[in-house]
């Protein structure tokens, strides 16, 4: 076991080194004013299917091939928290995940892993979800997450309550990062969107439970390793009794889709779909404040599209 | 010779049903459908006893195939079907491989005083409605602990092992899974079973199964009746000895020509070794009218008979003064800043299906099964919450996991009838206990932020968070659609108390479902709100 380790922690190392200057660049290009060849912060898109409403945004912010670079590898991080079919969008949708895995791989990546650390019983929770399939459909991989092995410890110099953080490997290895929430009410955090989603890229959530859930949740946003997108899926919206869900009668038809490099204006526009004051939801506040992303809505170019 | 074909049956059928059992008990990624389960163990004769007198069902008559097995052929199942008898010969095998001198079985005079008391202790615990010797002794029950406990966590251990290599190549085909150790209390049992086994079998074949086991003695009261035999051509033999030294039952006495039907399990070793066709395994007598079983009187009592009554009591005293000093041990729990309210269950959680407590501790044999079948790994072995008697049945332990809403796994494949199969819609509101809220232990009261993994975490929001203090809010529950599943408790990030937990029901009652109330449209179908 410790040798194990030992192997698996100097290769990570060398990935998270790897990782670090390949995307240095990239990195730095959060939290600052719009760059010249980004004429668009946030893409909101409403009316079409998921997968019609991905083309098109994904097209506004500029191609999929802006973000993922030939033979390069990606992880996308849908939400599969809990057993549940997709009718009741407990979980992001499965359609909208094999169109961004397609475009991943037209762009082509060399492969694309998609994982998340769930709650119930991760095999019923990929399977029952129709991720899985829908991942292994459209040519990604789907790996499992709730193992401790697989997680590495990882500093948040910037955190207030959560200064480190176990962080899955595929995050700290993969070129690219693609953050795939689905939009839900949440009887922890209010709302569950892009942070929110990150949750599950961490081994210890009870900590962040016992530790001030909002702050827990804007200090690992502030963490370097952030998402290269966010795509918020709003087709369908779990209006209450969230994160779960009890019956498709929790669920509206909203038929949106938010596209951003910005987490905290994914979650600032997703809020205001849901009918909240972005304010409101704590973390986002929070993680407005620590400089993470933007929240004032009117500071950013958005591109609305109606299909 | 011309039965020379038996033994490699036998050895064929009993590898069979060994590796199928086995499989059953491995199956921790639950590759295999529960029908394959309840296929291989339908004619285990405990658990299929106790189901039948469970349900009074046609359905499951395994014991009565079992039986009428016996009845014709003699004792196949000790010989074949019982996974415990197969690893004895396994043992047996390897024994006579590894030893330098060469085992030779002789005939040996029956330790009848101890194996009678034993199956007649077994039969009057049972009628008296307990269930406790059988759950001691069960030869399928203590197989199946001995994988569960033993064998698992080796196996997943060397998976994780390779998952964790294959992991750094990014092959993830083979995942990494949890080992739930068993506490260690729990092991004394099973390892000193284990032991007692491995000895018996390794010194002397199937000594076990002809002294202790209650099954064995059970149906070696009918195999003397059984139709098919092996029998002496007295004409034939030349009295070489030769099969008595390959009879690992000690049933056979070349001397005397006679054959104690009690404890042969037909395993058909004799049959081949005779060089001068004067074994045979037939229907009808031949030219011998004494094969009624033992005729002697046992004058004396054999020199090991003691020996082993000893070891016996040592044994079950040891679990017993293990178990004590288990449970002074436990208590020594650390303490933690967080939460100061101990968690006070009335009642274990017993699993869906099982219907009460009573029903469950009255059929459950402890095999281990369901614990194994577990997706949840929330079935864990009980140590004190059944009482001592119920030592190694399973509870509902929601530290370690909580019961998936739509799952019904281990109703499906327990093999006594101690969790009764539930169709999946009408498991979903079985109430098997009802959360209780601890305020002072919650976060949100001693650390005023917001938490809800407990809401979170419940599948049909019983566990519902309402407006606390300035904009926190705080967990509530609805006692009548709690179902109990515990996955609040085990959510709950509060140590080393939890701030929500269930509390057991002692007969399982049923869960009113949610309301469902129609939903309005937070914004119209056109305009961005931003």
């Amino acid at each position: 076991m410790k040798r194990r380790e030992f192997v698996k922690k100097s290769v990570s190392a060398g990935f998270v080194t790897g990782t670090a200057l390949a995307f240095g660049s990239i990195n730095n290009l959060f939290g600052k004013p719009p760059l010249p060849y980004s004429p668009v912060d946030l893409v909101a898109v409403k009316g079409g299917n998921p997968g019609q409403m991905f083309d098109q945004g994904i097209e506004a912010l500029g191609g999929i091939e802006k973000f993922v670079k030939p033979n390069q590898t990606v992880v996308v991080k849908p939400n599969i928290g809990w057993d549940r079919g997709p009718d009741q969008a407990a979980n992001t949708n499965p359609h909208l995940l094999s169109r961004i895995i397609e475009h991943c791989l037209k762009a082509g990546a060399k492969e694309v892993r998609v994982f998340d650390h769930t709650c119930d019983v991760w095999t019923k929770t990929y399977k029952n979800s129709g991720i899985e399939k829908a991942v292994k459909d459209a040519g990604g991989k789907i790996v499992p997450g709730n193992t401790e092995g697989y997680y590495q410890k990882v500093d948040i110099p910037k955190g207030v309550k959560l200064t480190s953080a176990k962080v899955h490997e595929l995050i700290l290895e993969s070129d690219v990062f693609i953050n795939v929430p689905v939009l839900k009410h949440h009887s922890s955090s209010r709302l569950t969107i892009s942070m929110k989603n990150l949750m599950g890229v961490v081994w210890d959530r009870r900590f962040w439970h016992r530790n001030d859930l909002h702050q827990c949740i804007a200090d690992y946003a502030t963490y370097e390793r952030k998402p290269d997108l966010n795509i918020v899926d709003a087709y369908n919206v779990m209006m209450r009794n969230g994160p779960q869900g009890v019956s498709v009668s929790d669920v509206v038809n909203m038929k949106t889709q938010i596209l951003t490099t910005d987490m905290v204006a994914a979650d600032a526009a997703a809020t205001k779909f849901f009918g909240n004051n972005p304010a409101d939801v704590l973390h986002i506040r929070k993680a407005n404040e620590m400089g993470v992303g933007e929240m004032d809505l009117e500071k950013l170019s958005i591109k609305r599209i109606t299909i | 010779m011309k039965y020379a074909f038996l033994k490699k049956l036998r050895v064929i059928i009993s590898l069979l049903f060994f590796i199928l059992i086995t499989l059953v008990f491995v199956d921790y990624r639950n590759a295999l459908p529960e029908e394959f389960a309840k296929g291989v163990l339908y004619l285990q004769f405990i658990p299929s006893l106790l189901k039948f007198i469970n349900l009074l069902s046609v359905s499951v008559v395994g014991f009565i195939v079992v039986l009428v097995l016996t009845f014709v052929f003699g004792r196949v199942y000790c010989s074949s079907i019982c996974p415990l008898g197969v690893f004895m010969d396994i043992v047996s095998f390897f024994s006579r491989k590894i030893k330098k001198k060469k085992k030779r079985f002789r005939y040996k005079e029956p330790h009848n005083i101890l194996r009678y008391s034993l199956l007649a202790v077994t039969i009057f615990f049972f009628t008296a409605g307990s269930i406790y010797f059988i759950l001691l002794l069960d030869p399928y029950s203590n197989f199946g602990r001995i994988i569960t406990y033993f064998v698992n966590p080796v196996i997943i251990m060397v998976n994780n092992g390779v998952a964790g290599i294959l992991g750094n190549f990014n092959i993830y085909a083979i995942f990494p899974v949890e080992i739930q150790s068993v506490r260690f209390e729990l092991w004394i049992y099973p390892l000193l079973f284990l032991i007692l086994v491995t000895w018996m079998s390794f010194t002397d074949g199937r000594l076990f199964c002809n002294t202790i086991c209650p099954v064995g003695t059970l149906l070696g009261l009918l195999s003397r009746f059984s139709l098919f035999k092996i029998r002496f051509d007295k004409e034939n033999c030349t009295s070489c000895g030769l099969c008595a030294r390959v009879c690992k039952s000690d049933c056979l006495d070349f001397k005397e020509q006679i054959i104690d039907y009690s404890r042969c399990v037909e395993c058909f070793n004799c049959l081949p070794v005779c060089t001068s066709d004067a074994i045979k395994y037939t229907y009808k007598k031949t030219g011998d009218n004494n094969a009624g079983g033992t005729k002697r009187e046992v004058s004396t009592l054999p020199d090991d008979y003691n020996k082993n009554k000893r070891k016996f009591l040592t044994l079950l005293l040891s679990v017993f003064a293990g178990s004590a000093i288990g449970s002074i041990k436990q208590d020594t729990q650390e303490e933690y800043k967080d939460s100061t309210v101990p968690e006070e269950k009335e009642f274990p959680v017993t699993p869906p299906g099982s219907l009460s407590i009573r029903n469950f501790t009255h059929n459950c044999t402890a095999c281990a099964l369901c614990v194994s079948a577990c997706p949840s790994d929330v079935l864990q072995p009980s140590f004190k919450e059944y009482g001592l008697t119920g030592m190694m049945q399973p509870h509902m332990d929601y530290h370690t996991g909580y019961c998936n809403f739509e799952c019904t796994r281990c109703s499906e494949v327990c093999p006594t009838g101690a969790i009764l199969p539930v169709p999946e819609e009408e498991k979903k509101w079985i109430q098997m206990g009802i959360a209780k809220f601890v305020k002072e232990n919650c976060i949100v009261h001693t650390e005023k932020t917001d938490c809800g993994a407990c809401s979170e975490h419940c599948p049909t929001k019983a566990v519902k968070m309402v407006p606390y203090e300035g904009d926190l809010l705080i967990p509530e529950v609805t006692d009548d659609i709690c179902v109990g599943c515990g996955a609040c408790e085990f959510a709950c990030p509060t140590t080393p108390f939890k701030a929500i937990y269930v509390d057991g029901h002692s007969i399982h009652e049923i869960a009113k479902e949610p309301e469902e109330e129609k939903l309005e449209k937070p914004m119209g179908e056109e305009e961005f709100p931003f």
